[in-house]
């Protein structure tokens, strides 16, 4: 399958080492309970379940689930500080979330080898990604808690209340920053659920919280599965829902808070096109078509899983592409020269190689790189399907891994139909030299992001979430502290 | 000798056009009296699919057209409608207001226009950001219509409940389905001869009479409608309604307000309403 | 025949930089890194180019060239040494019975700016003196201009006059203000007939990037997809340490592949590298940390 000779034998002779992040500094408990009030307390009904580690299948800790009980005590919690919280000048709220943004600077190694530890995504990401924009996340907007007024001058904003937050597993901790941070600052309360498979670091979170002095209750957090979810979601008392995740339960949670009082917005699933023009800085493109569906593992809502690439320089593009990913390293997610880690989950795994199989079914043609997969744990080589089409099952639906699908294209309408051909409007990536071309498509096409030249690129200035079935609200910017707020 | 008057034939607005509905069904509008004014159309949801059609054909060229272009078509048709002044005031008069109210009523509904009009090429410099993102890179975010929005428009004031949720829609790029008053529809069908002759583009404004109960589902769960307002506070429709919409994440906009008189009802609020925000990212470096 | 220039491949430093960020955070293992470094010092340019050259100095070099430290085992020599034309011989003579070339600056380096005919006969004076790779500089300013058949003939001559010898074409990097610049001018030297195209002369600032490195490594590549001809490329310039050679080696090696790590088609420019490896090496063999005191500097 190698095409290049040579690769193979700098691969014998000339290896990466094994550069393992150290692990000593870590500290992981056997057990966590659930952080309600300010304090740690066991789950009502007594239940625990493990979380594991997908790189290796070894367990890491026990972790409580909450149930309704605990979720009603929970938003109890939250109801009972909101009052003092909310009433706190912007100033003094504003510096509670400074200081945990600096308290998160200082743990960031740590934060970062459990996130690799319990997520399986590579060390190189969580450290250099997901934990610095996490804690850039809180200084953000720690800035905003007493500046509400300048952003929305003559609305009087005020806070909605309790805030109910569901996040998903593929970015435990920068997602969990993306819900708390405009929450506290704007002045809510929070309770919090992290995905059942990825709740270590927003539990180390719940620690540097307790830490930090923050008032007891203004955040919970709660860990557990689906069924925890839908407790918070159809609490009486919770003011707000933000939830992070697919668009069938982003579905759900619309329809259950159907007819209540419940502010909602809803971050979810994404088919994003990944456009080449002939003119592109190839190279570049190649990179981005990289960055854009092998970053974290293909687990990014906002990755580009549908790749255009225009006729004259498809051969091109393809060719190096797969030269490209010759040289990905494939394995143990603390490894620091690893690109792409294991898969998040067994049930994960088991998706994504389904929609393989659907892949193959369908007549479109595979390649994967020749890399050897660690025999235990969670793992997939990298994958494109060539010759597909848009009736394509693995074209038309989010598979959530590093499984890319190709087609060509000829004009710019055409490729700007094939595009937006799609329920999902999250994000698109757009690679060429000419101006006039890139605001053509940027106003084109029909997603809340577009990337030009770029991808997968995030800040906590920059403005984030979806058109159509992606979702509604912003995370990011000062666009993102509208869903927290109301305006008289 | 007495002239018999000719009496108008309410209709639907459909894609620039003013069909019957496909049913042929109808029902009556009464005066205070009880003395039959006109026959309205009763529409059905296949009116409402046609309605969707002609709205999503018209609405990326209207969207595209330039925001001054759009302003002016808006203030336009204020012009159309001062025009027309007397007509209105008397139409509603006839569907039992009083002359204060209707004229009112008239009045405010052309200055609202006609503020919209003002907002068109203003509210994406209120809403746009450029964000100063860490990276090398430029970074702006920019509001751009949700797309086809379907609408239930206020019951009690026929005329200016209907132009102060279409305005602000369709300044801001969108196309609407618009379900006019049940109970005070005649406004909205010669409110439609008013757009009709003011350049707006046929299907960028649709406007269908007939019973909520009948419609309502459909406007809330057609797949391809991005978003939903709904003016009024039945809140069996407000929970059925949002329950549909999540067939495809459809956003929700919920209008309890009776009265649309006060200038609260107009900023350019309700433009970012039925607005999506889009960020681009691209590099710095050379 | 000067190639297409209007249809290359273009460059974003935003993407190219985060490119390299990935290639430095690569981890070596130690024994590979044992290697990296031996691998490093054979394909090493020893160089001295200044106006205070001696005969002696030369000498010297040429001396550290074949036995860069003793007490290291199975060290490898030096590639070439890098002198002016006036030197050429005295390296030649110098450097009898090893396999070291002799590789002489030409054509009025650093700045080119003299006639096609004197360059040409400087050039032929070099290879007469046994020089068997010509380090030759592009002419900037006509490049810049716009002039870019000029500068494939030019190269061209030169190739002709070179005979037998190696030809490496300096493009001077750092005045050629983009990394699309970079780019045309690689092509316009693989199409003229260079054996390697090297980055800088060290005369100016800045010299041997890695972000310029990659697009000359990716123009190499796509030149061996469509003609099949391996180009060799030089980085020279600022190289001063083991850890940024290796950087170089990473690069090499996840761009181009095996192929290329070998010293017929890839070359440091360099002075003081050889040391910093040296002491990098015995620091790997003892535990160690070193000092410069114990190496010597020729």
């Amino acid at each position: 399958m190698r095409n290049h000779d040579t690769d193979t034998t700098f691969k014998a002779s000339w290896k990466y080492s094994e550069a393992p992040e150290s692990t000593s500094h870590v500290q992981i408990k056997k057990q966590y309970d659930l952080y309600i009030d300010g304090n740690f307390v066991k789950p009502v009904k007594g239940k625990y379940f493990d979380t594991i580690n997908p790189s290796n299948d070894q367990k890491i800790a026990r972790v409580a689930e909450a149930t309704a009980e605990d979720v009603d005590i929970a938003v109890k919690a939250a109801r009972k500080a909101f009052k003092s919280w909310s009433n706190l000048s912007g100033r003094e709220r504003g510096k509670y979330v400074f200081r945990i943004a600096r308290l998160f600077q200082e743990r960031a190694r740590e934060f970062a080898v459990i996130e690799s530890l319990d997520g399986g995504k590579p060390i190189r990401e969580s450290r250099d990604i997901d934990i610095p924009l996490a804690a850039n996340h809180f200084f953000y907007y720690a800035g905003w808690a007493d500046k509400l007024l300048y952003a929305f001058p003559n609305r009087n904003p005020k806070p909605i209340g309790v805030a109910g937050q569901i996040i998903p597993w593929n970015f435990p901790l920068l997602m969990a920053a993306w819900k708390l941070a405009p929450a506290l600052a704007t002045g809510n309360t929070v309770v919090l659920k992290p995905a059942e498979t990825t709740p270590l670091t927003a539990l180390k979170l719940a620690e540097l919280i307790q830490q930090s002095g923050l008032p007891k209750g203004v955040v919970n957090i709660i860990t557990g599965a689906g069924e925890t979810g839908a407790s918070i979601v159809n609490h009486p008392d919770v003011d707000k829902i933000a939830f992070t995740g697919s668009t069938a339960v982003g579905k759900y949670i619309q329809k259950a808070t159907a007819g209540t009082h419940k502010k909602l917005t809803l971050e979810l699933g994404g088919k994003g096109a990944n456009i080449i023009f002939e003119d592109a800085a190839i190279d570049q493109a190649v990179e981005g078509i990289i960055d854009a569906i092998f970053f974290n593992q293909g687990h990014v809502c906002c990755a580009g899983s549908r790749l255009f690439v225009q006729e004259s320089v498809a051969d091109l593009v393809i060719r190096k592409l797969k030269h490209r990913m010759e040289s990905l390293i494939i394995g143990d997610p603390l490894d620091k020269n690893t690109d792409i880690g294991a898969i998040n989950s067994k049930k994960q795994l088991e998706t994504i190689q389904n929609y393989i199989a659907i892949g193959l079914k369908e007549g479109a043609e595979i390649y994967q790189p020749k890399c050897e997969l660690p025999k235990k744990g969670n793992w997939l080589a990298p994958t494109l399907f060539l010759n597909v089409s848009q009736s394509h099952k693995i074209v038309q639906e989010e598979i959530f891994g590093p499984v890319l699908a190709i087609q060509t294209f000829r004009t710019i309408d055409e490729v700007i139909e094939k595009a937006n051909n799609t329920p999902y409007g999250l994000s698109a990536g757009v690679w060429t030299q000419k101006g006039s071309r890139i605001f053509h498509l940027t106003q084109n096409l029909n997603a809340g992001v577009v990337w030009a030249n770029t991808f997968n690129k995030f800040d906590p200035t920059s403005p984030f979430g979806g058109y159509k079935e992606s979702g509604f609200g912003r995370e990011g910017g000062l666009h993102g502290l509208k869903p927290y707020l109301k305006f008289e | 000798m007495n002239r018999l008057d000719i009496q108008k034939t309410y209709k639907l607005y459909i894609g620039g056009k003013f069909p019957r509905t496909e049913s042929g069904r109808y029902y009556p509008i009464n005066n205070r009296k009880g003395n039959l004014i006109a026959n309205v159309c009763l529409a059905t949801r296949k009116d409402f699919r046609n309605a969707v059609v002609a709205a999503r054909k018209a609405q990326s060229s209207w969207a595209k057209m330039s925001a001054l272009n759009k302003g002016q078509i808006l203030y336009r048709i204020a012009e159309m409608l001062e025009g027309r002044k007397e007509q209105f005031i008397a139409e509603l008069i006839v569907q039992g207001e009083t002359t204060k109210n209707a004229r009112a009523e008239v009045s405010t509904s052309i200055d609202r226009l006609v503020y919209y009009a003002g907002w068109s090429d203003k509210y994406q410099q209120i809403f746009s950001a450029v964000n100063p993102v860490a990276s090398p890179h430029f970074n702006f975010s920019n509001p751009e219509p949700v797309g086809v929005v379907s609408m239930i428009a206020p019951e009690k004031q026929g005329l200016l409940g209907l132009v102060s949720v279409m305005a602000p829609a369709i300044v801001g790029g969108n196309a609407t389905i618009i379900l006019a008053s049940e109970t005070k529809p005649l406004s909205a069908i010669s409110f439609a001869e008013v757009l009709n002759s003011s350049d707006v583009p046929g299907g960028v404004v649709n406007i269908l009479t007939g019973k909520k109960e009948e419609l309502i589902s459909h406007m809330a769960s057609h797949m391809d409608v991005n978003a939903i307002v709904y003016c009024g506070n039945d809140e069996k429709h407000i929970k059925m309604i949002s329950e549909l919409a999540s067939t495809n994440v459809k956003r929700t906009i919920f209008y309890r307000r009776n009265d649309w008189t006060h200038v609260e009802c107009e900023s350019p609020y309700f433009i970012e309403k039925l607005q999506e925000i889009k960020t681009t990212w691209h590099p710095v470096l050379v | 025949m000067l190639p297409d220039l209007n249809n290359l491949p273009v460059y974003d430093q935003t993407g190219v930089n985060e490119r390299i960020q990935r290639f430095c955070s690569r981890s070596i293992k130690t024994s590979s890194k044992t290697a990296g470094l031996k691998l490093a010092i054979s394909m090493i340019d020893l160089t001295t180019l200044e106006g205070k050259d001696t005969k002696g100095k030369v000498r010297q070099l040429c001396y550290k060239a074949m036995h860069p430290h003793d007490s290291i085992k199975d060290l490898p020599t030096v590639a070439a040494i890098c002198v002016y034309p006036s030197y050429v011989s005295t390296a030649k003579k110098a450097l009898q019975g090893s396999d070291i070339k002799v590789a002489s600056v030409s054509t009025a380096f650093p700045s080119g700016q003299s006639s096609l005919e004197a360059k040409l006969t400087e050039t032929k004076f070099a290879v007469e003196q046994g020089a068997d790779e010509i380090d030759m500089v592009i002419s900037r300013g006509q490049f810049l201009a716009g002039n870019y058949q000029y500068v494939f003939d030019e190269i061209a001559s030169v190739k002709e006059a070179c005979g037998q010898a190696h030809l490496k074409v300096i493009l001077e990097t750092g005045e050629l203000d983009t990394l699309d610049n970079v780019r045309k001018a690689s092509e316009i030297a693989m199409f003229a007939g260079a054996d390697f195209i090297k980055t800088s002369t060290g005369k100016i600032q800045p010299a041997a990037t890695m972000q310029v490195t990659y697009v000359m490594l990716d123009a190499i590549q796509d030149f061996y997809l469509r003609t099949g001809k391996m180009i060799g490329i030089k980085p020279a310039g600022g190289i001063s340490t083991a850890k940024i050679a290796l950087q170089y080696l990473v690069i090499l090696n996840e761009v181009l592949g095996e192929k290329w790590m070998n010293k017929n088609y890839f070359r440091f420019g360099a002075s003081s590298l050889v040391n910093d490896i040296l002491m990098q090496l015995v620091k790997t063999e003892t535990g160690m940390y070193q000092s410069p005191i114990y190496f010597s500097k020729d």
